[in-house]
């Protein structure tokens, strides 16, 4: 349809740079007609025509807005999830670009993953003997769930051993210490070597960081916003010729999918 | 107890590409034809609202479920091989109606002449003395020039994009039959910066099409709108030539063609040295099923070709140690963690609307290609073409940041938002060449869900395949810099870098090799058995190397050869295509 304007970019705007130079400035671009309209007339409802302002109505309350799916599907012991939510807050910590791991809701997308067929392998070839080794998560006997808490419980015991307090409690630099040993394979973890590990718990972060949020993580769309990526937009056939940066507002698959 | 099922004229393994040009060119010509495919029913409906980066790409749902079936890898005879576990590892192979076609990216090469004949024009110009001891160069038993009009069927199939390569002149019977893509700033800044240095870059083709498109079989394929969700993900608009929007298509409205998915091949039956037919599991109740044929297509890609033959014991098993055999010999990939590394120059002024693309967009060079290079000046056989291309970064999987950046916590995640649009990559693609010891058999230890032995890949690396990347390496460094690139990182490439469970590649070759001798390759030129008259291998299985860029043209072009030859067989009553006689020369 040709009113579909999820293809338009703003017309106007700066971007900034984080944490770089201070402001690029981009010329707007008139957008014309769209590009196969009755092509993508086909394939969109109306619900891609409400999304013009994804940035305010994703915006827009979420402070107040109650969230249910703030709970735990699989980690059962509180403490292993509270070291998990201080890993992942350290790989991808909240800065002057935006949020960190802990406000993107990367806790509780990773619980919910191992929670589902990821966390136990299913779609893995799992038939023994597990020799060889343990290069990747794949590798181990155990499965992504237990890697998780073989590998959170490891990073506390060794935070007792050295600093003789519980990871959570541990300052920022003590835990980018052992986090940073786990990751050059320093530390003994069972059943899966501690590089493997933090290999998972940095792939499954950036995951929970950049998701569609209907996985849990992304909340808000803050992670895209960050990256400046617009994601499902139906066309980009307008702009894809352009020297300049084209800033577009964020289309997630709420508003792009049929209902 | 196994179920006999009524005989068909022709049963293909395989809705791939290969498996999908061979249905639509046999039932067009009324044969029945009953299509075989282990993956699920998938159609145009199921890729509408796909743009879901985990799940297709992190999670790959498209490919291949390892939880059946996977590999088992080791480097040297002498070592125990380990399955390919997950397909975070590295995933290869699709699954499903249309296989890996509906989830490429649609770059589209023909391969060079001297890919075909790469023995004979080695010797040539620079004498036997110059292929190292264990490598084994192979000529295919057919020249570009009678392909030529088999690549342009393919083309002209898909309604392929693109414009000629200025290196290549007279090699095309036509043109491509739609024009080039859109040109994007990437694009611009890596063709200048070529032509600068004077070399010769054109547009990749593609198979994400540049206007909507009818082909020769009356099948539309829209014309891409550049939505970035390509590559691992079917189209959601129909843009992308795949086998489900042409072939398949194709097969399906002559009436002719049956479709089972879920049905997974595990024999090929045979009796007297005739394929009699497939056995197959319909994995969703358990079943066994032979369903007879007059002609039996094998078209699973490289790994289930050369598993189908080495399990129903056809052909002779090739042996390293000796070199004799055939059947799983000259394995040859384009690895992930060497062929595809990548060169990346990140740029502090400038940002490119990296967000945007298809699996296709790009600009390439063959000026370090095979029949360029001077070899007698140079550490390694073959070459390699340069490209940029423009797919569309998804966030989760582009988080590239400049050598010395660390790759997580605070500094990590600021870089890797910054440079998160102002980054150009140059890619090298180089000829891949068979070793002796680089090969396909049974696995020993691990089997698949219905007990049979997995496919072990044994194989290494050599100095020979770590130097031209090298080589390539250098070469896109001063592409980049010639684009004024702020930082630029070259990949390491060590003498321990080595074929490993990330090095797994769509782009893998051989097993069931295209040849003139029957002593020293498992098909002829028509893709049919030596051994076998009424069997054709048809696919990357018969490549004898890698060609220095993306191989499913070739597929595609010897697929319609293959396919010709089976009309013939159907026609004439049978028998060897190639008389082994004239041809056994080599
Ligand atoms: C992500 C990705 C991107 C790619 N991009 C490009 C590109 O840009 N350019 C390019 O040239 N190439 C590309 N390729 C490679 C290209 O997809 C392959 O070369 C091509 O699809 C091979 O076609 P095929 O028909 O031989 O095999 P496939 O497409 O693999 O088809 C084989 C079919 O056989 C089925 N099958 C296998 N075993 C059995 C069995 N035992 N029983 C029943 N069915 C079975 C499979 O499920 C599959 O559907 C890409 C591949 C991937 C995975
Ligand atoms: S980029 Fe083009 S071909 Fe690829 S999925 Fe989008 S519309 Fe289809």
């Amino acid at each position: 349809m040709a009113d579909n304007n999820t293809n338009n970019p703003k017309n106007t705007n700066e971007v900034s740079d984080p944490g770089r130079r201070s402001f690029v400035k981009n010329t707007g671009i008139a957008v014309g007609g769209v590009a196969g309209g009755a092509l993508l007339g086909g394939l969109f409802t109306s619900r891609s025509k409400n999304n013009n302002n994804a940035n305010s109505t994703a915006d827009k309350g979420t402070a107040k807005e109650k969230r249910y799916e703030e709970a735990r599907m699989y980690f059962t012991r509180m403490a292993d999830f509270a070291i998990l939510e201080q890993a992942v807050e350290r790989i991808f910590p909240e800065d002057d670009n935006g949020p960190g791991a802990i406000e993107l809701g990367v806790p509780y997308y990773i619980d919910k993953q191992l929670a589902g067929p990821y966390g136990s392998n299913v779609g893995d070839y799992r038939q023994g003997p597990f020799k060889g080794p343990k290069t990747s998560a794949a590798d181990s006997s155990l499965d992504r769930g237990q890697i998780f808490i073989n590998g959170l419980r490891a990073m506390d015991m060794e935070s007792q051993k050295r600093f003789d307090t519980n990871f959570i409690k541990a300052t920022e630099d003590q835990q980018l210490e052992i986090m940073t040993d786990f990751a050059d394979d320093k530390v003994e973890v069972k059943g899966i070597t501690s590089k493997a590990f933090f290999a998972l718990l940095r792939s499954t972060t950036l995951e929970g960081a950049y998701c569609d949020p209907l996985y849990g993580g992304n909340r808000d769309m803050k992670g895209w916003k960050m990256k400046e990526y617009p994601v499902a937009i139906a066309s980009y056939a307008n702009m894809i010729e352009e020297d300049k940066f084209i800033k577009m507002d964020q289309v997630s698959l709420t508003d792009y999918q049929p209902k | 107890m196994v179920k006999t099922l009524e005989k068909v004229d022709v049963v293909v393994v395989g809705s791939g590409w290969a498996g999908g040009i061979a249905a639509a060119e046999l039932t067009k010509k009324g044969y029945k034809v009953v299509g075989l495919e282990r993956g699920k029913a998938q159609k145009r409906d199921d890729f509408v609202g796909s743009k879901d980066e985990l799940r297709y790409d992190v999670r790959k749902l498209m490919f291949q479920e390892l939880n059946k079936e996977t590999l088992t890898i080791r480097n040297t005879l002498d070592e125990t091989a380990t399955p390919n576990r997950s397909n975070d590892t590295n995933a290869i192979n699709g699954t499903a109606t249309g296989g890996s076609g509906v989830h490429w990216n649609g770059m589209v090469y023909r391969w060079l002449p001297t890919d075909f004949e790469i023995r004979t024009k080695t010797v040539e110009k620079y004498g036997e003395e110059i292929i190292p001891k264990d490598m084994q160069l192979q000529d295919w038993g057919i020249k570009y020039d009678e392909l030529e009009k088999y690549y342009d069927q393919f083309e002209k199939t898909g309604g392929i994009s693109g414009e000629p390569d200025p290196l290549r002149p007279g090699q095309r019977s036509d043109d491509y039959p739609t024009p080039p893509m859109k040109e994007t700033d990437i694009i611009r800044t890596f063709t200048k910066a070529a032509k600068d240095l004077g070399y010769h870059p054109y547009r990749i083709a593609s198979a994400n099409i540049s206007e909507t498109y009818t082909n020769p079989d009356g099948e539309t394929i829209n014309a891409c709108v550049y939505c970035a969700f390509c590559e691992s993900f079917g189209c959601d608009f129909g843009a992308k030539a795949d086998p489900i929007a042409t072939v398949l298509a194709t097969a399906n409205k002559t009436g002719n063609y049956e479709l089972r998915n879920n049905s997974y091949a595990v024999r090929i039956v045979h009796e007297n040295g005739k394929a009699v037919g497939i056995k197959y599991v319909d994995t969703e109740t358990g079943d066994e099923f032979i369903q007879p044929a007059d002609l039996v297509v094998v078209a699973g890609f490289t790994f289930t070709n050369t598993r189908l033959m080495l399990l129903s014991e056809i052909g002779k098993p090739y042996n390293p140690k000796n070199g004799t055999g055939v059947i799983g010999s000259h394995l040859t990939a384009h690895q992930r963690n060497l062929t595809h590394t990548r060169v990346r120059g990140f740029f502090d002024e400038k940002k490119f609307n990296r967000y945007a693309g298809t699996g296709a967009l790009g600009v390439t060079m063959d000026d370090f290609n095979v029949e360029q290079l001077d070899h007698t000046k140079l550490d390694f056989l073959h070459g390699f073409c340069l490209r940029t291309s423009q797919r569309g970064d998804r966030p989760i999987t582009n988080n590239h940041v400049p050598a010395g950046v660390p790759s997580w916590g605070k500094e990590f995640k600021d870089k890797s938002i910054f440079y998160a649009n102002r980054r150009i990559d140059v890619q090298q693609q180089n000829g891949a060449l068979a070793w002796r010891e680089n090969y396909m058999d049974l696995d020993l230890t691990y089997t698949d869900m219905f007990g049979d032995p997995l496919l072990r890949v044994t194989s290494k690396f050599h100095d020979q395949d770590r130097n031209i990347v090298r080589y390539a390496h250098q070469r896109g460094k001063e592409l980049l810099e010639q684009m004024g690139a702020d930082y630029i990182t070259v990949p390491e490439i060590t003498d321990e870098t080595e074929f490993d469970k990330t090095s797994l590649s769509d782009h893998t070759g051989g097993g069931v090799i295209m040849g003139d001798n029957p002593e020293t390759s498992a098909v002829n030129n028509y893709s049919q058995v030596w051994d076998m008259d009424n069997l054709f291998v048809v696919g990357a299985s018969s490549f004898p190397l890698m060609g220095s860029s993306n191989p499913t043209a070739t597929v595609g072009a010897l697929a319609y050869r293959a396919a010709e030859g089976m009309i013939k067989f159907l026609e004439d009553g049978g028998g060897q295509l190639v008389k082994k006689e004239e041809s056994a020369k080599a």
